[in-house]
């Protein structure tokens, strides 16, 4: 690293650094933040989990969205493979199924950050103990 | 496309690191490039988590899932299973001793939840050998902020305004500290760093160390500012290898950057640190001895005054803080004092660091706010006692503090209450003792290492401490009187009194602390010849039961003084008065039919 000359080139490098430790940080407090859980199972996988998953990952820091995203195992809901779940902060979580990348960026721009309903909504048929 | 979804946080402590916890880390990363995984998923070192008890810990981020006690073995499991396929390991999950429930959330582990991290904040957060991550963490603004925008004034009323005080143990406010090293007038100065952790039991400024050690070098050099001084130095202990080695690295990293050392931030201000190592003697704890060991004599007190902020090293000014409380500074300066002094009682301010061990289930350290009762941190935080056994007493304070009881489990946690029952808040140590241990024993353990421990300097602490040791030794074989317990009383005020530095003003404070709550115990041993937690071994004795000797002979060829009779097939017989208590007879015996009897 280059000597940091003034506070500002201290506070622009903090600034850079931050997306280094950004996961751990929104981690720390997972009820403030969106919360993004994709299903990973093998079927999962198979019909595209793993590129939505990445897309998820990669996009939502890049469109200042602060996020976790995490995979899950089986949710089974297998009709509708792929399938994510998206919990805004103080909100109840939404399942979307068929989720491709456009679906995907669809959600992002619509639910996860104007709280829009968008197609694709999953009904609850379970409850969770 | 790819991009690091997830952390991998491994923990990089002593306790750990000797649990293999350096292979396992090396291990995941192997396996996530087995996988094709280590473009998506970063393995990071961090510094201790706390939870020492089920070491090595390793945290996946961001679901926050806590595995515990994982080897080396399990990464590929972690990696195939969880990192892969997103399925919790449900085996290497934490599970919560009372109820016997795993938790795959570390939010929810009743370990956590009372806690407030200040000194530790990044302790188990960040990789302590990157300073990048601590300038990610806010790291060094403070220091920013206090060379471009404070005069030192401004910063000794804040740190006086917060009302922290010294964590080492004195409990001395940190800002009239301050204050008075930068009134001392002086072309030179010194900012010392007492890492001299000596506390049977203690852990908290080495964990902080390996941790952290930048938010100590930062605020090191935050008080060189204050107080006028160019030059910091760190007296640790040469027997805390890794904490030095991660001390170095971040000197280093943080010269190269231009954070310390000359015009820092291009600033006209230079502060320059260093490290100087100690032998590992208790007394070098005390600010004196500590200055008299680093200027190269030996490791003895003196009498203040002269305090050290007036003389100190080599007779220029000298301002000696402990490691956890600096690891406060930054925070206070970043968060202001009116933030700081919300936290904790009306006297004591913010948050202390504990090691909590012995007979607890969740050995560890924590960091919780002034105020706190020892019932919570016991059995909330602590998870309690280990094995369903019953509690019994709470030693804080280390060698100078005291024995506590059931009865002040309610006390709220701080300076003056702690001194008030008659222990001391110390540097943070706890050990917690169940009804297995005897309180004279604990007594003679403290004071054994006192003894051990003492200058020599003066007459009260090397004599008076070793003929009280002679009186423990004396009613542990059982042939104490009931006049040695007053004796014990008496010399111990004396010692007390006239001892000449707060080693000896504080040693003779686990006697007079189980003398006072366990007085009972000491006349059962001196009257009955009895020890009820059977650890006096003279006052023990084993009987071979008539109903379950077979008459093997076993015993009777092991025993190394002829003690036990009988012949084949007969019940033997144990001559008491031959008898050394090895115990050889009872751990030879197929039958179970030796017993100790206290």
């Amino acid at each position: 690293m280059t000597k940091i000359k003034s506070l500002n080139d201290l506070r622009k490098l903090r600034d850079q650094l931050q997306s280094s430790i950004e996961l751990r940080e929104n981690a720390e407090s997972p009820d403030a933040v969106v919360q993004v859980k994709v299903g990973m199972a093998t079927s999962g996988i198979a019909s595209g989990a793993r590129e939505v998953f990445n897309f998820f990952a990669e996009v939502l820091p890049k469109r200042e969205v602060k996020a976790i995203v995490t995979q899950t195992g089986d949710m089974g809901y297998k009709y509708a493979e792929p399938i994510i779940m998206v919990t805004l902060p103080g909100k109840s979580p939404v399942v979307f199924g068929k989720v491709d990348i456009p679906k995907a960026d669809e959600i992002i721009e619509k639910y996860i950050k104007h709280g829009e309903l968008v197609d694709g909504i999953v009904p609850e048929s379970y409850k969770t103990i | 496309m790819t991009k690091i979804n997830q952390h991998i946080l491994t923990c990089g402590g002593t306790g750990c690191r000797a649990s293999e916890s350096k292979i396992l880390a090396a291990r995941l990363k192997e396996e996530l490039k087995n996988f094709d995984l280590d473009q998506n998923v970063k393995v990071v070192e961090s510094g201790c988590f706390g939870f020492c008890e089920k070491g090595p810990i390793v945290k996946l981020l961001p679901d926050n899932t806590f595995y515990t006690q994982v080897k080396p073995k399990d990464a590929k499991e972690i990696v195939e299973e969880h990192v892969l396929k997103g399925r919790k390991i449900s085996r290497l999950l934490y599970k919560d001793p009372t109820t016997n429930e795993t938790i795959d959330e570390s939010k929810s582990m009743g370990f956590y939840k009372k806690q407030i991290r200040i000194a530790t904040r990044n302790c188990g957060f960040i990789d302590p050998e990157n300073i990048g991550e601590y300038v990610a963490r806010n790291g060094y603004e403070a220091l920013g902020k206090t060379v471009f925008e404070l005069k030192p004034d401004d910063i000794i009323n804040t740190i006086k305004a917060s009302g922290l005080r010294g964590r080492g143990g004195g409990g001395f406010p940190t800002g009239l500290k301050w204050e008075l090293t930068a009134k001392s007038e002086s072309e030179k100065k010194y900012v010392v760093c007492n890492a001299d952790e000596g506390d049977p039991g203690a852990f908290m400024d080495r964990s902080i160390l390996e941790g952290d050690p930048h938010s100590v070098l930062e605020a090191m050099a935050i008080c060189g500012y204050a107080i006028g001084a160019d030059e910091g130095l760190i007296y640790i202990r040469a027997e805390y290898p890794l904490a030095i080695e991660r001390l170095k690295i971040a000197i280093k990293q943080a010269e190269e950057v231009g954070l310390i050392g000359d015009n820092i931030l291009g600033s006209d201000f230079s502060f320059n640190i260093k490290l100087k190592y100690g032998a590992g003697a208790f007394v070098c704890g005390e600010e004196t001895a500590l200055i008299h060991s680093m200027e190269g004599f030996r490791g003895e007190p003196t009498l203040k005054p002269p305090f050290p902020a007036e003389r100190g090293y080599f007779d220029k000014p000298t301002n000696v803080n402990n490691v956890e409380t600096l690891a406060n500074i930054a925070a206070i300066i970043n968060k202001g004092a009116e933030w700081y002094s919300s936290i904790g009682t009306e006297k004591s301010k913010g948050t202390k660091v504990f090691a909590l061990a012995g007979k607890i289930n969740n050995v560890g350290l924590i960091e919780v706010p002034m105020g706190t009762t020892l019932r919570e941190v016991i059995f909330d935080i602590g998870g309690g006692i280990k094995d369903g056994k019953k509690f019994k007493a709470v030693q804080t304070g280390g060698p100078s503090g005291g024995c506590l009881t059931e009865e002040h489990l309610d006390t709220h946690i701080d300076f003056d209450n702690l001194l008030a029952i008659g222990s001391m808040m110390g540097s943070g140590g706890m050990i917690v003792m169940d009804e297995d241990d005897c309180m004279v024993s604990v007594a003679k353990f403290y004071l054994e290492f006192t003894v051990e421990e003492s200058c020599g300097k003066c007459a009260p602490c090397r004599i008076g401490n070793k003929r009280l040791l002679e009186i423990l030794e004396k009613i542990s074989n059982g042939k104490g009187t009931r006049d040695d317990l007053f004796l014990l009383r008496n010399m111990s005020e004396v010692i007390k009194d006239s001892s000449l530095c707060g080693l000896g003003q504080t040693s003779p404070n686990p006697v007079l602390s189980t003398l006072d709550n366990f007085w009972d115990e000491f006349v059962e041993h001196v009257d009955d010849n009895k020890c009820r937690a059977g650890q006096c071994k003279s006052m023990l004795k084993y009987v071979i039961s008539e109903d379950d000797c077979v008459g093997c002979t076993a015993c009777f060829r092991v025993c190394p003084t002829g003690a036990i009779t009988g012949s084949k097939k007969e019940v033997h017989i144990i001559n008491q008065d031959l008898c050394i208590k090895c115990g050889a007879c009872m751990d030879k015996c197929h039958f179970e039919s030796i017993e100790l009897i206290a």
